[in-house]
């Protein structure tokens, strides 16, 4: 069944604050293989004028498919949970997270489509740190697969 | 944010070095913890092929995250990146064997906006022989 098209434009409540630590960074940046010292090294962060280390461009994704759960288990919206597969993903920066940071985030339902019996949500998240300032949107289209009998 | 390759130093159709990531059993564990994504079709195989895949199958995330280091150790400063996106298309399948998967990524520079000083950046991931990410694209500063 096709999903509720009143649902676009709809904003859920922020988040609560997530805070962005260090070793939580430095855990993400080795579990991706990736060693560049901008991560681990606030020296070498600094050297590139971050005021510390940075988190890698995806890192964000954890604390927006969270808060993008809001969205995907609203019950008046609807969406079959156990058929959804991530589709797409897309993040404008204005910033990269950096430790230290208080991020909340601000999901909106951006549309809501139907193709091919499957239904399909783009939510965006976008990510403020604790004095207000914009650092990053995200993006999230997410795919709920037709049931078979449909 | 001080991206180590200057703007006027790349033209349209530059290459971006290529770079392989292989992916195990192991690594897929591992990306779970950190990324907090326990979604068990990307570490128990049993429940993987009941909804329909081949095999333990990557975290869509994990291949963005690969994918978007040849941009990154080019440009030397992660900050530098404006947008990036991806679609995808193709699950990496990953045996459990010795082996396990590779994600081999290659990048061209498909257009230069003068005005703000960024290049797009065209990404090719592919894996098995495979293209994973489609429509893979990222906008960065540079000097």
């Amino acid at each position: 069944m096709a999903l509720d098209q009143s649902f676009v434009g709809r904003t859920y409540p922020a988040t609560e604050p997530y805070e962005v630590g260090r070793e939580k960074i430095r855990e993400f940046a080795d579990a991706i293989g990736d060693a560049n010292p901008v991560y681990t090294d606030p020296e070498a962060a600094k050297a590139l004028g971050h005021p510390d280390v940075i988190a890698p461009p995806t890192f964000v994704f954890a604390i927006t498919f969270r808060a993008a759960g809001q969205v995907v288990q609203d019950p008046q919206l609807g969406l079959d949970y156990d058929r959804v597969v991530h589709g797409d993903q897309k993040f404008a920066y204005t910033r990269p997270v950096r430790a230290g940071d208080r991020l909340t985030v601000t999901s909106t339902i951006e549309t809501i489509k139907s193709m091919a019996g499957n239904d399909v949500v783009t939510v965006r998240g976008e990510v403020h740190d604790e004095t207000g300032e914009h650092v990053v949107t995200a993006h999230t289209m997410l795919v709920a697969r037709a049931t078979e009998e449909a | 944010m001080a991206a180590r390759i200057s703007y006027d130093d790349v033209e349209v159709g530059t290459e971006l070095p290529v770079q392989s990531f292989p992916v195990t059993r192991a690594t897929l564990v591992r990306y779970a913890g950190a990324s907090g994504d326990f979604n068990p079709i990307h570490w128990n195989e049993k429940f993987a092929k009941e909804v329909g895949l081949p095999d333990v199958i990557a975290h869509g995330m994990f291949t963005m995250a690969e994918a978007a280091r040849v941009v990154t150790d080019w440009t030397g400063d992660p900050g530098a990146l404006v947008e990036y996106g991806v679609r995808f298309t193709k699950p990496v399948v990953v045996p459990n064997d010795d082996e396990g998967a590779v994600i081999e990524v290659g990048g061209k520079v498909a257009a230069k906006d003068d005005e703000a000083r960024t290049v797009r950046v065209d990404l090719l991931v592919r894996s098995a022989g495979q293209k994973v990410l489609g429509m893979s694209r990222a906008v960065v500063r540079l000097a």
